[in-house]
Formats: structure tokens, C-alpha cells, sequence
């Protein structure tokens, strides 16, 4: 039975010390798991981290990536995200070239639009932050390619649960 | 409190986990440890690669059940020791491998016999340390023996920079552990449980596959009672054999690609199949794909991540061995008392009478498979065999029956020619007065036999049988049997004289050319104070079988 294949959001609270994500990113290229997007950070305790991992594979392998990392002993608690009741959100800064007045008034325009913000201003080019799910953030990119996107930095996504649910230390 | 080094409180710590010997070489970086130990009451056994320290801690661990203790200095020391710790990673094997560091300063820097010992051994590894003030070590090192020994054991490393060796501080023993990312499930899950004793009260073709976890978890007993009880056959992996007494009259031997026509026929044709302490290695299941087809399978493990990852059973219970099985026989006994299975276990008879034949129709001159019963039958029921790799071990698998846990004693899962001898080395230490054979081949033999040193200096006596065909015989097997007989780089041409190669090292060298002349010379080795090594020739043309070549399923088994 061929099991179909969709991104899943993974949040895993981790001890917050070095070689950690070094043997949870080892454990992901041993396997053969495909990360999409990691993003790594101090979470509510500052002694633990939260990492948030989306993957690209089916049911099968998202479960085997979940107890491969639990079994990590440096990794203390790990949780599927389910995309209906999490918030999820990525940082994109977004260097355009702007040529002339009408392509950075374009620009302008649609960073508005985006609720995006022009955090840096040269004369032949912007820098543009921009915040949002990873569709919005891919719409925004696509949208820039004919002006020339000249660089792109993402932070991958970061992930909460809504309301009172959690993936947290008890 | 007390003010020490961290030598010092090192070996302080691993007094207080009750160790008793450590196997090692000595180097630069770890010399301040080695100062330490110069005056302490734990034994070091000086081993003369670092390699064979690890497979021999790994064979005491295997042998006596508890932790062993390799160490070496930093670089290449370290390094050596990466074959004999990724083999206890792949076989659950608790050893604890201290390795010196460069000192704080230097590390980054490339210095002389730096390496980057905890990255490379961070996957073969359940976890590993890298010491940063010496203050740490006390909590490391019971940390670190803790991790090793519990849940699904596996080796540890701490890793100690030469600085933090003789820097002094205040030293608490008496810190607590704290783990907040390791806590193994020992208790089955009831409602599985009971899913399993439905099935298993159902079933008309049961049988039970036990691994290596069964002996970790010493719940042998409670195997065979649970087998007795439902009267259901019991393959073993190879990890697992000795996991129930071989002349049991439900033991049907190992499954799997040198399986025994028993186990793999009755495993294929079961209709619940409990699997415990295994994890489904392709060289278990055959074409994994047509394993077991009719069957519903109950996976115990301690090791959640082995639940799944090859098969998905029907019922998966994460727990310790020992009380899972005692919970399901506790369960069974109340609902089931059925007496008999006949037709079941008449097969099960028919099919394990056709291994005595293969044994009895090998034919004239040494033969392998009569060789292991002609061991067997010399030897006490305690004494433990170790293997090499290769076709002497599956020889030993398949045909030298072990009656009791942790008597056999064999690389599992990575496979590493040369792992017998030290291992052996390690056993007897463990157990010094039961007899410690290492079933041998030539080509893995000379892997690690400069460790005969060893075996002489620290009076460690053991006996090789070296099965001698000059050749790398399971590779020749194999290019045999599905390379058309181009025998690529097996024909080892210049092996040493293994009788002047054993006196050499002042140990006892014996050349049998009969299956007489080896009884007598294996009579004269147990009674021997020192190493002895038994060369016995057999015909490079021999296969080990059965065998399922690979890709198969278990039933395709070529026989003759």
C-alpha cells in the first residue's frame, strides 16, 4: 500500500546545549529524512530549546522520524503539529532590484499588500521583510522574480499550537 | 565533597559502578588517568589494539551482563575503537568507552592526535559526553553507565579532555542524575496486552521469534514458560540463540537467512507470530515483503523506534521483554488450556528431523557442521562460544546448540570479522572458570590474533578453532553460488603457519588432520592454562546451508 506523501510540522523540545542539533540533523541524514525547514531556538525554559522540523513523507515515515528523535537521549519531547490547529510562521528577507522609480514604486506596492516592511533602502535595490505562512512567503517570491530577486534569506518555519494545547515540559 | 583531579574522581566513579577491569592502551592524552589507575584496585588488561579492547568489553558485557569498560587515548586510539563500539551499538551491547582528549585549549585546533571523537561516534553510540570541567565527571560517568545498562542497552563514550584530567575541584558523588529525554517504557500497555492474548488464544499456528533482547532483559524463563504453556514453537535471531535451550523439544533454532527448514517453514506458515526483543533484520526475514504472510504479528520491544520501522505488527508493545512475557502468560493462563496442537508441532518435528539429516549426510573428512555437535558434546552446558564472522559463524549458529543465555556470543548486526577472539578474551575474564571457545576462520582470526599477547601476558586462556580453508569463505559462498564461481580477491594464498604462529606467542598451537586428532587436541585445550588454537583445514569448496539467497522468501531455502 503506497502511502501518500504531505509536509508535516514536527515540534520537538530539546536540552538547549551544544552538539544537540548536530545529532538530531545527523540522525535525519543517516535515515535518509528529508528536512524541509528546521528553525532552532530558546524556548519558554532557557535550558531547553524548541526545535520546529517540517519533512516531506508519508505517514509511515513521520512516525518513524517522531520515535527516532524521541529516542534521541538529548531530545525530551516531540509532537506531530497538526495544520489545522497550529500557527505557523516564517521570516523572509528579500533583496529586489530596483532599477528605476516605477519598479521600486511596484514594489513598494506590493509590500504594502503583503504587510511587508522595506527594512533597508539603496539606490539600486530594497531589502523587504516579510512574514507569513510558507505559502504566503512563496506567492510574495514569485511575485518579485520578474523585478530580480537578488538574494533570499528564510528562517524556516516556526511553529505554536493554538490555544491551550502544547508540546511542552509538565 | 571532596577535592581530587578528575582523573582522580574518574576512576573514583567507576569504582563506585562496580568495575572491575578495564581494557585499554594507553597514549598521551589520557596518561593522567593511567597515573591514576597505576594505584587503584580496578584491573586493567593491557590489549595490543584498541579494537580488541572494545570487543573484549563488549564480550564481558555479553557474557556477564553487566557494564564493560574500554579505554584509550585520544586520535587514533579513539578511532580504533569505532568498529568495536559501532558492534555493540548494532547488537545492544552495554559498554562504557573512555577515550582522552586533546587538551581544552587545543581542541579546534587540529593538534596532535586531535579527533573529533564525539562527532564520529555520535550514531553508533546511545549518547556520548565530552567532559568540559572536571567537576562534571562524577555525574557523567554515572550518567553514562545508566544509559548503557537500562532501557535497550548500547555503548556509551565520555570523551576527556587531558586538562580536565588534572584540573582539581570539589567532586560531588552524590549528585542525582537527571534525564529528561530518557525514560524507557518497562510496563506493557494493558489494552495491547489483552490484544495479544486474543490473538494468541486464537491462534492454531503460533510461534514465537525471541532476540536478543530476551537475554538482555533475562526473561528466558519466562520465555520458554509462555512457550510451554502455549505449546508454540520457538525460533530464536541470532542475537537471540541461547534465549531457550536448543534441546528444548519447542526450540527450532535460528531463523533467516541461515535459518534452519524449521524455523523459516514454520515461520512463514504461522498464523500469529509473537516477536520479542528482535528487530527485524533483513537477515531475520528474507524478502521482508513475503514475511509471514498468513500471520497476525505481535511486536515486543523496549526500543519504540524498532516498533514499525521494518514491519508494522498488528500489536505493538513497547515494554521490557521480561514483563511483557510475564504479563501475557499471566493473562494467557487464566483463559487457555488447551493440550495439545498436534498437528502443528508434528510438522514442527518433521521439519527439524531433515537438520539432523543434513548434519548426519555431510559425508566423509571434516566436516563443519558434524565438527559443532562434536564441540558441543566435549564441552559443559555453561561454556561459551564466541564466532567470528563469516561462515564459521553461521557453522556455529546453525549447528553448536546453546542451552543457556549469554553462552553464545557472536557479531549480530555489523558483522565484524575479527570480533571473536577479543570477544572471547573479554568472556573469559567475565566467567574464568567456564571454557571459552572462539568458533573461527582464517581470514577473520588474522584480523585481530596479535591479541594472543594479550591472552598469554594477562593469562587469559581461551581456545580458537580456526575452520581453515584459506580462503574468505562466505564471500567465496556467495561468488559460488551467484557469481558464476569468479572468485574475486577470497583465495587468501599466503595465510601463516597457525600452529608456529600461536607458539610464537608462547600459546599452544595444534594442526588436527581428523575428526580423532581434533578430539584429542581439543581434550588437551581445556585443560590447558593457556591459549590454544586448534587449525583444522576444511575444503574450500564447502557452503554453509541451508541458505536463502538473498531476496527470497524464508521457504526457498537451498539445501544441498
Amino acid at each position: 500500500m503506497e502511502m501518500k506523501e504531505r509536509i508535516y510540522m514536527i515540534s520537538a523540545i530539546v536540552e538547549h546545549k551544544p552538539g544537540v542539533l548536530y545529532s538530531v540533523s545527523n540522525m535525519f541524514r543517516r535515515r535518509g529524512f528529508n528536512i524541509e525547514s528546521i528553525s532552532v531556538g530558546e524556548s519558554e525554559q532557557s535550558d531547553l530549546a524548541r526545535m520546529t522540523i517540517t519533512i516531506k513523507g508519508d505517514e509511515a515515515t513521520v512516525e518513524q522520524v517522531v520515535k527516532q528523535l524521541k529516542k534521541l537521549i538529548s531530545v525530551v519531547k516531540v509532537s506531530i503539529l497538526d495544520s489545522e490547529n497550529t500557527v505557523a510562521r516564517e521570516l523572509a528577507l528579500i533583496k529586489v532590484s530596483t532599477p528605476d522609480a516605477r519598479v521600486r514604486s511596484d514594489v513598494i506596492n506590493y509590500t504594502e499588500i503583503f504587510k511587508g516592511h522595506i527594512v533597508d533602502v539603496a539606490h539600486e535595490s530594497l531589502i523587504i521583510e516579510i512574514t507569513g505562512d510558507t505559502d504566503k512567503i512563496n506567492a510574495f517570491i514569485e511575485l518579485m522574480k520578474p523585478f530580480g530577486v537578488r538574494e533570499i534569506a528564510r528562517t524556516g518555519i516556526a511553529a505554536l499550537q493554538r490555544g491551550m494545547r502544547s508540546v511542552k515540559m509538565e | 565533597m571532596s577535592r581530587m583531579s578528575g582523573a582522580k574522581a574518574l576512576i573514583e566513579s567507576l569504582r563506585k559502578e562496580n568495575v572491575e577491569f578495564i581494557f585499554g592502551i594507553p597514549g598521551g592524552a589520557i596518561l593522567p588517568v593511567y597515573d591514576v589507575l597505576y594505584d587503584s584496585d580496578i584491573k586493567h588488561i593491557l590489549m595490543r589494539h584498541e579494537q580488541c579492547a572494545a570487543h573484549a568489553a563488549d564480550g564481558y558485557a555479553r557474557a556477564s551482563g553487566k557494564v564493560g569498560v574500554c579505554m584509550s587515548t585520544s586520535g587514533p586510539g579513539a578511532t580504533n575503537l569505532v568498529t568495536g563500539i559501532a558492534n555493540a551499538y548494532m547488537d545492544s551491547s552495554p559498554i562504557v568507552a573512555i577515550t582522552g582528549q586533546v587538551p581544552r585549549p587545543f581542541i579546534g585546533k587540529d593538534a596532535f592526535q586531535e579527533t573529533d571523537i564525539v562527532g564520529i561516534t555520535t550514531p553508533i553510540t546511545k549518547c556520548n559526553f565530552q567532559v568540559r570541567n572536571a567537576a562534571e565527571i562524577p555525574k557523567i560517568v554515572k550518567t553514562a553507565f545508566y544509559i548503557a545498562s537500562t532501557g535497550r542497552p548500547g555503548p556509551v563514550l565520555i570523551d576527556l579532555p587531558r586538562d580536565a584530567q588534572t584540573e582539581e575541584d570539589e567532586m560531588n558523588f552524590d549528585e542525582k542524575i537527571e534525564l529528561r529525554g530518557y525514560r524507557p517504557t518497562y510496563d506493557p500497555h494493558p489494552l495491547q496486552l489483552e490484544k495479544a492474548v486474543q490473538l494468541l488464544i486464537q491462534a492454531e499456528r503460533p510461534i514465537i521469534i525471541a532476540g536478543g533482547g530476551v537475554k538482555a532483559s533475562n526473561a528466558c524463563s519466562e520465555l520458554a514458560a509462555l512457550a510451554e504453556t502455549l505449546l508454540a514453537p520457538v525460533a530464536t535471531t541470532l542475537m537471540g540463540k541461547g534465549a531457550i535451550p536448543e534441546d528444548h523439544p519447542l526450540s527450532v533454532g535460528m531463523l533467516g537467512m541461515h535459518g534452519t527448514v524449521a524455523a523459516n517453514h514454520l515461520v512463514q506458515d504461522a498464523d500469529v507470530l509473537l516477536a520479542v526483543g528482535m528487530r527485524f533484520s533483513d537477515r531475520s526475514t528474507g524478502n521482508i515483503k513475503a514475511f509471514c504472510p498468513d500471520g497476525k504479528i505481535i511486536h515486543i520491544d523496549i526500543d519504540s523506534s524498532e516498533i514499525g520501522k521494518n514491519i508494522k505488527p498488528h500489536v505493538p508493545i513497547v515494554a521490557d521483554a521480561k514483563r511483557a512475557l510475564q504479563s501475557i502468560h499471566n493473562r494467557l493462563i487464566q483463559k487457555f488450556n488447551r493440550k495439545e496442537r498436534s498437528t502443528w508441532l508434528n510438522r514442527m518435528q518433521t521439519l527439524k528431523n531433515i537438520h539432523e539429516e543434513i548434519i548426519k549426510s555431510a559425508g566423509d573428512g571434516i566436516k563443519p557442521p558434524a565438527l559443532m555437535v562434536e564441540i558441543r558434546k566435549m564441552l559443559p552446558n555453561n561454556a561459551i562460544i564466541t564466532t567470528e564472522v563469516g561462515q564459521n559463524q553461521m557453522w556455529a549458529a546453525l549447528y553448536l546448540k546453546a542451552y543457556k543465555p549469554r553462552t553464545f556470543i557472536s557479531s549480530g548486526g555489523l558483522g565484524t570479522m575479527g570480533f571473536g577472539f577479543p570477544a572471547a578474551l573479554g568472556a573469559k575474564v567475565a566467567c574464568p572458570e567456564v571454557p571459552v571457545v572462539d568458533i573461527a576462520g582464517d581470514g577473520s582470526f588474522l584480523m585481530t590474533e596479535q591479541d594472543l599477547a594479550s591472552s598469554i601476558a594477562w593469562k587469559i586462556p581461551v581456545i580458537v578453532v580456526i575452520l581453515n580453508n584459506s580462503m574468505l569463505g562466505m564471500v567465496a559462498q556467495w561468488q559460488r553460488l551467484f557469481y558464476n564461481r569468479r572468485y574475486s580477491a577470497v583465495d587468501l594464498k599466503r595465510i601463516p603457519d597457525f600452529v608456529k604462529l600461536a607458539e610464537s606467542y608462547g600459546a599452544q598451537g595444534l594442526r588436527v588432520q581428523s575428526i580423532e586428532e581434533f578430539r584429542e587436541a581439543f581434550k588437551e585445550a581445556i585443560n590447558s592454562d593457556v591459549t590454544t588454537v586448534i587449525d583444522v583445514p576444511i575444503s574450500p569448496e564447502e557452503n554453509v546451508l541451508p541458505m536463502v539467497p538473498p531476496g527470497n522468501t524464508l521457504k526457498d531455502l537451498i539445501l544441498s
